[in-house]
């Protein structure tokens, strides 16, 4: 097994990438993407302390200054170690970034904004109308959620973990339940495994629709919006009517799915595919022929793809900036079913919108394919009392979540969840730099990071 | 170009909305008040005090073509101090508590609060956790409760026109 120190090394030199970092118990854990594998490695930490990784690989260090305020240990060498979800007894207190230059003035924004989105903090420093930085505070909607998840059964934490995100809770939930019966060695039913699959290309086409309707909308070409929002209104309600459930919210279980599909619903989805399908290219068409509204997602908020590369960016923010990574790759029963993965060089909002449009007909092509193939049988396995640590990776319509689990008797002793967003939040700064504020909307949007998934 | 531009929207998209006698019930006491002081028009300011996004996602959806809120003299503000109501959802995280407070400050009397979704109403899967206050009435005076994890649209509707009181 790999030592710490030399999977620090590995991450700073761009030979593996990192997926997440955290403390169980008197342990500092890591797991890292080595040749598209997760491996973990520990460190026993018996006097409190480890070497920090952050201090190598700038990726981990929010990640550790999460750890440090959550746990007894102290990541040794840690570059930042300021509060970070856990803002403590006094909120309102914190020591932003020094700012020093001629000229410069700082636009404060936050955590209470102007649309209905979720709160966070934004400390613009500008030199004109140009960013000259960003900071970024974040964990306004810190709920607690892994220490709510220890000490539950599966079936209870679950409904946690469908919640940690909503945008993404099929892809939580499907994750949480992979992770939970790789620990406990569950069999889950084949036709199980396909309605995940089917409810997680249902949540990506959904929030891809809300995503290019809602980008358009910031570069003031309301129009696109209305027309996406109609079409995403009519993909959760098809869920509604075939999942019984608009987010389908609780429908992926441990051990398999908590409803079926019937001849009906099965027919609704068809008949969602063909009118999505049909509806969705001429507003592509309209998109690409608006030269106006290109104006404003061509060459803005470029993310470099060594960046991307670096912090092994997942989802359509790396994909845009040309890493080519997808967990579905992965996860049965992609392995079944035959899709392509978009991938962009340019990094800017165009090439963001771009991936995501490519994935909506992706999306739609998996869907026939699984209806088509929908195996019959039971829905759900039991899932027994065990003990044992596992881990998962599925990919949300945003990116790969991770899931590590560790158990004992039946209960979560440690539960840690990764969001996508992690490792995209601090590249939205990077990307905004010399950009002018009037676009931060516009790439805020192209990026759509999860401010719950990431505030846990 | 123009063939593109409207296709799809021509048709009216807009749908009547079912009364929701529970909405109604809840809704009486707040009528008059409401129809006297504000006539028929609501400005709404959106706070997400801890919300997982779910909540979110359904009060965004209010906006489109289907739901249409506007048509109901319903508006979001970007403002608190533009607003009637604020729409506050999520167990009130302790990070969002100061922000919580400082908004329902700036707001102008008279105000309602509307607490939305499970986790607003103290009966979420979050409502026990030490970081977060457990409901948004533990934390400002809330006026009307909507159910739900998260409420549909369709409620989200009928409960904002409760705070009007009925046409
Ligand atoms: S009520 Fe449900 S959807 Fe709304 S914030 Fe809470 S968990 Fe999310």
């Amino acid at each position: 097994m790999m030592a710490w120190r030399e999977a620090g090394e590995a991450l700073a030199a761009g030979r593996a990438g990192l997926v997440s970092l955290w403390a169980d118990g008197p342990r500092a854990r890591l797991a890292l993407l080595l040749d598209d594998t997760v491996q973990i490695v520990d460190h026993p930490a018996p006097d409190g302390t480890f070497p920090s990784i952050g201090r190598l690989h700038p990726p981990a260090i929010r990640l550790e200054r999460a750890l440090a305020e959550s746990s007894p240990l102290v990541p040794l060498g840690l570059p930042d170690t300021r509060r970070w979800l856990d803002h403590g007894e006094n909120p309102t207190v914190y020591p932003f970034l020094p700012v020093k230059g001629r000229h410069l003035h700082q636009i404060p924004v936050g955590p209470v904004h102007a649309g209905i989105i979720e709160p966070g903090h934004f400390r613009f420093t500008c030199d004109g109308e140009t960013v000259v930085r960003l900071e970024e505070r974040l964990g306004y909607v810190h709920r607690g959620v892994e220490a709510l998840m220890a000490g539950k059964v599966p079936a209870e934490a679950a409904r946690i973990a469908a919640r940690i995100s909503g945008d993404a809770t099929v892809a939580y939930a499907f994750a949480f339940a992979r992770a939970v019966e790789s620990v406990l060695g569950v069999a889950v039913p084949p036709r199980a495994i396909w309605l995940r699959a089917l409810m997680a290309e249902l949540e990506r086409l959904a929030n891809h629709l809300g995503d290019v309707g809602a980008i358009c909308n910031d570069a003031a070409f309301g129009l696109l919006l209305a027309h996406c929002s109609v079409l995403r209104e009519e993909v959760l309600r098809a869920c509604a009517f075939a999942f019984r459930h608009r987010l389908m919210m609780g429908c992926v279980v441990p051990g398999g799915v908590a409803v079926d599909l019937s001849r009906e619903g099965e027919a609704r989805l068809r008949a969602l595919a063909a009118r999505v399908g049909a509806a969705f290219p001429p507003l592509l068409s309209l998109y690409d022929r608006t030269a106006s509204l290109q104006d404003r997602t061509v060459g803005t908020g470029i993310l470099r793809p060594e960046l991307a590369a670096l912090w092994a960016a997942g989802g359509f923010v790396g994909r845009a900036s040309g890493r080519d990574f997808d967990a579905r790759r992965f996860t049965p029963p992609y392995e079944a079913l035959s899709f392509s993965v978009p991938v962009l060089e340019a990094g800017d909002v165009d090439a963001r919108l771009r991936i995501r449009a490519a994935e909506i007909s992706e999306s739609l092509g998996l869907i026939t394919q699984i209806l088509d193939r929908l195996p019959v049988g039971p829905l759900l396995a039991r899932v027994p009392a065990g003990a044992g640590e596992g881990f998962s990776l599925v990919e949300s319509f945003r990116g790969d979540v991770f899931f590590h689990l560790r158990i004992t008797e039946g209960l979560i002793v440690r539960a840690h969840a990764r969001d996508p967003s992690w490792f995209q939040w601090p590249l939205l700064e990077a990307a905004i730099e010399g950009n002018i504020v009037a676009d931060f909307p516009l790439c805020n949007k192209s990026f759509n990071c999860s401010y719950a998934g990431h505030d846990l | 170009m123009r063939r593109t531009l409207l296709e799809g929207l021509r048709r009216p998209l807009t749908e009547m909305l079912p009364a929701d006698p529970e909405m109604a019930r809840l809704g009486l006491t707040l009528e008059r008040a409401a129809r006297r002081r504000l006539g028929r028009s609501l400005a709404i300011r959106e706070v997400d005090a801890g919300s997982c996004n779910g909540c979110e996602l359904e009060i965004i959806a209010l906006g489109n073509p289907c739901y249409d809120l506007e048509r109901f003299g319903l508006s979001f503000v970007a403002s608190p101090r533009h607003a009637d109501v604020l729409l506050v959802t999520g167990p009130v995280t302790r990070n969002m508590r100061e922000a919580l407070l400082r908004t329902y400050a700036a707001t102008p009397s008279p105000k309602w609060v509307l607490a939305a979704g499970d986790c607003a109403a103290g009966c979420g899967v979050f409502a026990a956790s030490p970081a977060c206050m457990g409901s948004v009435a533990s934390v400002i005076p809330v006026d009307l409760v909507v159910s739900g994890c998260p409420p549909t649209p369709a409620r989200l509707i009928a409960a904002l026109i409760t705070l009007l009181g009925p046409g």
